[in-house]
């Protein structure tokens, strides 16, 4: 369903992706994992279309269709959700509103109606409940003061409302503490269907324990330089980064921290 | 610049949708201005004589003043004797008696502009008054409003039919002493609204002035007063629109409110002159005095404006709360996009106890524009217990354009409570990445950014006019992102 070929790409002349490559099925779960400034982030915003970074060689596709000659808004379309590491607030546009936009857009898109509000209304106070957020956040301004929890269950939520073929999420896991990051989990294995590939960016293994991958990638210098199953997370886990040969000064307090957590 | 940036500025450029001009046939005044020409405009208005010498005593000292140079503002100085101080739809004889006996021609162009001037039209909680360059066509439900006891009817027909409350309390507000702007209007006003609601009546409908410019090479200075008699209420709005020429053109107003013990005037404006070309060439400079007098205890002005039009604006309204316990509010959107400049804001000069005012204005800058908020808020020595809160937000489109914010506070009484919260942001790159993954197109996104900006203004507008200023930023932004 995705293919990534060679995937190069820079930002403000730094080139940050230096030759990914990735096959992605329909129903799969990839984990992509790696330190700091390892390319993950870069990864899911390039494959998301976002401008700021320029792919400079290099082939993507999509159900057969070339996905980066596509506008962010019809990748988007086609069915590329982004769940964002940090989702940027939008003052005065009501989470209602911002979601119905969204939904609508993609309604018109696969020529379907608009719908109501009272349609729209129903829906969203199902799934907000789904991710434990107070239906009362939906009249509250996107992201506007949300705390970091909020804001992942936020986007796991419009994950849920929009039903994409590919979601990407970025770092879900970062700054949650366990509860949230079990109501996270359920959400996104709620997602996971025949039809659907998940493509999971995290610095930690402790994700993994909720959400299973099928696969797993560790990203270093913007290549991947090993790929396996679930036991690969567990490895990295037990030995660091070091063990591949990848520096990560972090990896050490992480596997600590998530040690000590379980 | 980012390359998100560049789509945007391609995107950026608007269309404006009223820039048709009427094929009329007109008397115009041959440009000048002396006491001649003040004479004529008198004479072919029947003015009585306080009127005529009230015009000139303006005018006279209007030639003493000067062109204000403060504002935030460039443009090369105006000509004052190549601009005709009047033109008007000719007619065979005085006003037009009924609405059938409009022009038809001019029926047309208001229905263009989505103004309806038949009574039965879809907007029917609504009475117009239609003013075409230097004259009012026509003005609608004047019978029911008669019938509450409300006067609805153009400032010409007022000096002629009313003189005794035009005498009483025109220029009370905003003398033509005040400034040099409003001292020409005094000396030249052509026409513009007047309004007066008795004595503890609610005005059974909202009040509407539709402005249009239309002639080439003409000013418009129009003025309008309202009273709101004790206990009474009004919510008025105004609108604008002017073809597209490549000429300057001036548009000078003064409007003077006036509130009595425990009445109320909303007053609302959406503005959408001819703000000129992507090169900005063209557009209405648009000059304006708009001043409320909360003279009676516990009486409240309330001003609202969308400003979108408009080469230059110039534009301060403003509340002198007298009253005890009078209320002032303002609240304002002024988008700025291509060359547009404006400096606007509001003065807010507590004198009486206990007077409170609000004042939230939202900026709104596009492409190389610049867009100035300006605003005093001044206690009297016997502003006991006064207070203002101000909030100033400014939000920037692209990386050309700019905002500037000079709140002026003075305060001669230490009871006063002064708020003030200010912040300037842009429409980022990461606001838009994020409305367009969740599939959202680039125009879509913008507006609902900077409808989401402007939601604490829009919803102080009468319910009819927020869509369509929702709908006018929508067409002023035409696809803008930073």
């Amino acid at each position: 369903m995705l293919s990534i070929k060679n995937l190069h790409a820079s930002v403000e002349g730094k080139e940050i992706l230096k030759g990914i490559n990735l096959e992605i099925k329909a129903g799969e779960v990839h984990a992509i994992m790696g330190p700091n400034g390892s390319g993950k982030s870069t990864l899911a915003q390039v494959l998301a279309g976002n401008d700021a970074f320029e792919v400079t060689s290099g082939s993507v596709t999509m159900h057969g269709e070339d996905l980066l000659e596509k506008a962010t808004e019809e990748r988007a379309r086609d069915g590329v959700f982004l769940a964002f590491q940090y989702p940027v607030e939008i003052p005065g546009v009501s989470n209602l509103q911002f979601m119905r936009t969204s939904v609508n857009a993609m309604r018109h898109h696969r020529g379907e109606s608009e719908m109501n509000a009272a349609e729209f209304m129903k829906m969203a106070r199902e799934i907000s409940k789904q991710v434990d957020l107070d239906p009362a956040f939906l009249k509250r301004g996107v992201n506007e003061g949300f705390s970091g929890g909020e804001k992942k269950r936020n986007e796991i939520m419009q994950a849920l409302m929009l039903q994409p073929k590919l979601a990407i999420l970025d770092e879900t896991d970062s700054g949650l503490d366990i509860d949230a990051l079990k109501v996270v989990s359920d959400g996104v294995n709620a997602l996971r269907a025949e039809d659907r590939a998940i493509l999971m960016v995290t610095h930690y293994q402790r994700l993994l324990d909720h959400i299973v991958p099928d696969f797993v990638h560790v990203l270093a210098e913007g290549k991947i330089v090993k790929s396996g199953g679930r036991e690969l997370a567990l490895e990295l886990e037990e030995r660091g980064y070091a063990w591949l040969g990848i520096k990560d000064d972090e990896t050490a307090a992480s596997s600590a921290l998530s040690n000590s957590a379980n | 610049m980012t390359t998100a940036n560049k789509e945007v500025n391609e995107l950026i450029k608007r269309e404006y949708e009223h820039g048709f001009v009427t094929d009329i046939e007109v008397d115009t005044f041959e440009p000048g201005l002396n006491e001649d020409v003040i004479t004529r405009l008198s004479e072919i208005k029947k003015e009585p004589q306080f009127m005529l010498e009230w015009r000139l005593k303006a005018y006279r000292r209007w030639l003493e003043m000067e062109e204000p140079d403060w504002a935030h503002l460039g443009y090369e100085r105006i000509d004052y004797n190549d601009i005709s101080y009047y033109s008007a739809p000719k007619r065979k004889e005085d006003m037009p008696q009924s609405l059938d006996e409009v022009d038809p021609e001019l029926l047309k162009t208001y229905e263009r502009l989505g103004i309806p001037l038949h009574e039965h039209a879809k907007l029917a909680g609504v009475a117009v008054d239609a003013v075409f360059d230097s004259v009012s066509v026509a003005t609608t439900f004047k019978e029911p409003l008669a019938k509450a006891g409300v006067i609805f009817c153009s400032i010409s027909e007022a000096v002629r039919d009313y003189p005794e409350l035009v005498q009483k309390y025109l220029g009370t507000v905003v003398p033509h002493t005040d400034n040099f702007f409003a001292g020409l209007n005094a000396a030249v006003f052509s026409d513009g609204t007047f309004v007066y609601v008795p004595k503890g009546v609610r005005c059974p409908m909202e009040l509407s002035t539709y402005f249009r410019i239309n002639a080439a090479n003409t000013g418009q200075f129009e003025r309008t007063l309202i009273i709101a008699d004790e206990g009474s209420y009004v919510s008025y709005l105004e609108g604008c629109t002017a073809p597209m020429r490549d000429e300057n053109q001036l548009h000078a107003a003064v409007v003077e409110l006036i509130a009595l013990d425990d009445a109320e005037i909303k007053y609302s404006t959406v503005q959408n002159w001819y703000p000129g070309d992507e090169n900005g060439k063209g557009g209405i400079y648009n000059f304006v005095t708009k001043r409320a007098a909360c003279i009676g205890k516990n009486s409240k002005v309330s001003w609202t404006q969308v400003e979108t039009g408009s080469a230059i604006t110039w534009k301060y309204p403003s509340c002198i709360l007298r009253g005890e316990g009078s209320v002032g509010e303002f609240y304002s959107v002024a988008l700025t996009h291509n060359y547009q400049q404006a400096d606007t804001g509001t003065k807010m000069i507590h004198l009486g106890k206990n007077t409170t005012s609000t004042i939230i204005s939202k900026g709104i800058s596009a492409g190389k524009s610049s867009n100035v908020y300006r605003g005093l808020v001044k206690f009297g020595p016997r502003a006991e217990g006064a207070r203002n809160f101000t909030e100033c937000d400014s939000l920037l489109i692209g990386d050309q354009c700019g905002a500037h914010t000079f709140p002026y506070i003075e305060s001669l009484n230490k009871s006063a409570i002064v708020e003030h919260e200010a912040t300037t942001s842009k429409v980022s790159d990461e606001q838009m990445f994020l409305c367009r993954q969740r599939g959202i197109d680039m125009e879509r996104a913008v507006s609902m950014i900077v409808n989401g900006f402007c939601k604490d203004v829009f919803k102080e507008l009468p319910m009819e006019f927020a869509v369509e200023a929702g709908k006018l930023l929508e067409v002023s932004l035409e696809g803008s992102v930073g």
